[in-house]
């Protein structure tokens, strides 16, 4: 499905729905200004992931099954975020293996899209940069990179933003210690984890850090809060719609 | 949350020296792995055709280990099976007992760690000499090996230094690698010619031919196969390729993803004990093959592929868990991505599936897994395991012992809120209505985190001012 649709559902993920609505806004208004028709089905939730990564599938099952009820015209689904995205992509067909249902799970997974990638290989959207010269970091969330294998995509779309110039840091493919309840579960490792990551990221001395995962984004957002002097950090949709004149639109 | 699991983590993560040394070892191992693989495609094509290869003999693990059993035997092999880490340790010990073999002089062997042989053996009077250099380090300090291929690699020199000079104190102090690796030697080497008895792992059984390979860099596994004249070798049963020919894939991906060497020093071929008229070489040689648990891992399609594993160690590498709460931390024989998917099912999800949840699920360990194990996946499946309800669906171990009632509680409401949106929006809107009362301080997460920030509206809010189609 690599040809430009008309009209795509959009999945607003319960983190960017919560914690980061302005990157939802952004990417439905990227995707609209590229003149396809957006569809955000009002009884979304969650893919259901957490409880799929904490060994409770019957309970996945069942909020899975909600959402993919929500999407039945044959479109592709958009989400901002590669480990939804994974959750629906890879793991629906997993977890609805043998169950009644399995084959919509399948045609649903087979129409997720992450936002990312959407932009890129489906919409081809063409980027002009009118913001001011800025240096950002970049991280992806391992879902996007090693599950969804989208890594590339974010920095392509950076790519085309003539004024935005990308820093590389430390160890970047490496985790940042969020995982979802792993953070929680195992704080110890977790904290570890993050304090490296941002310490990598800073010894960058960015303007921005940029990532297309709000789970990432809150971790290492939180601990730079925490120590104080934070590096501003932006979902990627964001940040695309706010150097683009997108609020001038 | 305490458990012992939890208490070593965070020791391990109080001792800088120790997380300093495995994040620079593990740093160099991964550029040394990546410069032995230039060309991706290239790597790629070595991955599946080797992913294909172990997955071709565990199709056939049980008619391949009768063709091993009778072409070894035909070689002059003794075959023994054993059911349990017990009964290998008998096996071992009626060998010794045969020869009257008060001591044991031996080549790495993780299997031999797995069956605790040397404590079984030193209880009863055996002297077990370990001549791999990293393993005689750690035997010196009384430890455990924190790592499958480098079991000491949560030392460095200068400790290696003092360690030496404490037990060989006649010996003058030295922080040089060359020497320190030539005064383990000169130790070793008379050890070798009194020895009566060598003992070693393997690393592929074929079984075509009835060989056993052996894959190493210092010559002591050479030394300890052939100069005693008796040679045990102990290996799990899940090692048997089918042909000769399956062998130098797998060889090359093994020395190249562990180590980032092109080769071993050494890559030993046993075909049987000393023939008449051959000057080298031992008079008898053994096999102990030991289930443990494999067989019962190999009886699942989902979790079979757990036992594909050549043991090169470059998910533990690569692993952002083990590189900061080192190899001791597991509590395990195996550490790290390996150790998380094989302990628990070997020991059962109530006894080590906590390891399986001390995990991301970044999924860096099945990136570079040179024989493609989804080790996230069958971590995830082992949680599963662990908190499931029929039980009887399943032959792990363990399985449903992690379920507590409170957890289940927990998501069960998760799940009846998220599958009733106008609760569930009800909920988020009030959160973000009501933001200022939450709660700043949420446990763990704020030790090094601020509270996560709540919007001023939900993006469902914001979405009805949008233009889009959301009716
Ligand atoms: S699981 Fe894969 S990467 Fe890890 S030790 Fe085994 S073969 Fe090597």
């Amino acid at each position: 499905m690599t040809t430009k649709p008309d009209t795509i559902y959009f999945f607003g993920t319960c983190l960017v729905d919560l914690m980061y609505p302005q990157a939802g806004v952004s990417a439905m208004q990227l995707i609209q200004r590229a003149g396809v028709k957006v569809i955000f089905p009002p009884a979304q939730t969650c893919c259901g992931q957490p409880a799929w990564n904490s060994g409770y599938r019957d309970e996945a099952r069942s909020v899975a099954r909600a959402q993919i009820a929500l999407f039945p015209k044959p479109i592709p689904i958009v989400i901002p975020s590669g480990s939804c995205a994974g959750m629906m992509k890879v793991h629906y067909p997993e977890l609805f293996a043998g169950q009644p249902d399995e084959a919509q799970a399948v045609d649903v997974a087979s129409r997720v899209f992450e936002l990312t990638e959407f932009l890129v290989d489906v919409l081809q959207i063409e980027l002009q940069d009118l913001g001011e010269p800025v240096t950002v970091a970049v991280h992806t969330s391992c879902s996007a990179r090693r599950e969804m294998g989208v890594a590339d995509k974010i920095e392509s779309l950076l790519g085309q933003l003539s004024n935005v110039q990308r820093v590389e840091h430390a160890r970047k493919p490496e985790c940042c210690g969020f995982g979802g309840t792993f953070a929680v579960k195992e704080p110890e490792i977790s904290a570890a984890m993050v304090l490296d990551k941002v310490t990598h990221i800073r010894n960058t001395g960015v303007d921005r850090l940029i990532s297309q995962e709000c789970g990432c984004l809150m971790n290492i957002g939180g601990v730079m809060a925490k120590q104080g002097d934070a590096i501003p950090h932006q979902h990627i949709a964001e940040f695309l719609w706010e150097r683009t004149g997108g609020n001038a639109v | 949350m305490s458990s012992e699991f939890r208490n070593t983590v965070r020791a391990n993560l109080a001792k800088p020296e120790v997380r300093a040394n495995f994040y620079r070892a593990m740093d160099g191992l991964m550029t040394r792995r990546l410069d032995q693989f230039p060309d991706k495609v290239e790597l790629e094509r070595l991955r599946t055709q080797s992913m294909a290869i172990r997955a071709n003999a565990l199709s056939k693990l049980p008619e391949l280990l009768e063709t091993l059993e009778a072409n070894l035997t035909r070689n002059g092999i003794q075959v023994h099976w054993a059911e349990t880490t017990d009964q290998a340790n008998q096996i071992v010990l009626s060998i010794l007992q045969k020869h009257n073999a008060k001591s044991i002089i031996k080549g790495k062997s993780m299997v031999s760690e797995e069956m605790g042989m040397n404590h079984f053996l030193e209880a009863l009077g055996v002297e077990c000499l370990e001549s791999d250099l990293g393993e005689f380090i750690i035997q010196l300090d009384g430890e455990t090996p924190s790592h499958i291929i480098m079991p000491a690699i949560h030392k460095n020199r200068i400790q290696i230094a003092k360690l030496f000079h404490e037990k060989f104190p006649d010996i003058p102090y030295t922080e040089d690698v060359d020497e320190l690796t030539q005064t383990a030697r000169r130790i070793l080497r008379d050890k070798f010619y009194a020895a009566p008895v060598g003992l070693s792992g393997v690393n592929f059984m074929v079984a075509e031919t009835g060989t056993l390979c052996l894959v190493e860099n210092e010559g002591n596994g050479r030394m300890s196969t052939t100069a005693p004249s008796v040679h045990i070798a102990v290996t799990g049963i899940e090692k048997v390729v089918e042909s000769l020919l399956d062998v130098p894939p797998l060889l090359s991906i093994l020395t190249r993803s562990a180590t980032g060497q092109p080769i071993t020093t050494y890559f030993n071929m046993i075909s049987g004990p000393r023939k008449p008229g051959e000057k080298d070489g031992p008079e008898e040689v053994h096999l102990v093959l030991l289930d443990n648990g494999r067989s019962n891992i190999y009886s699942d399609p989902e979790l079979l592929a757990t036992l594909r594993c050549i043991r090169c160690g470059a998910c533990i590498n690569h692993c952002p868990v083990y590189v900061r709460i080192g190899g001791h931390s597991y509590g395990t024989v195996y550490p790290g991505p390996i150790g998380s998917i094989l302990e628990p099912q070997k020991a059962g999800v109530d006894v080590h599936g906590e390891l399986a949840q001390a995990s991301t699920l970044c999924g860096a360990c099945s990136e570079v897994c040179p024989v493609r194990i989804p080790i996230p996946s069958i971590l995830n499946r082992l949680r599963y395991d662990g908190v499931r309800k029929d039980t009887a669906n399943t032959n792990t171990v363990g399985s449903g012992k992690r379920r507590t009632l409170s957890e289940a509680a927990t998501w069960k409401t998760w799940a009846w809120a998220a599958t009733h949106p106008t609760i569930y929006h009800a909920g988020s809107t009030l959160a973000t209505h009501f933001k200022g009362m939450l709660p700043t301080n949420l446990g763990a997460w704020t030790t090094v985190r601020s509270a996560p920030k709540l919007a001023e509206s939900t993006l469902h809010q914001q979405v009805k001012h949008l233009g889009v189609d959301h009716e």
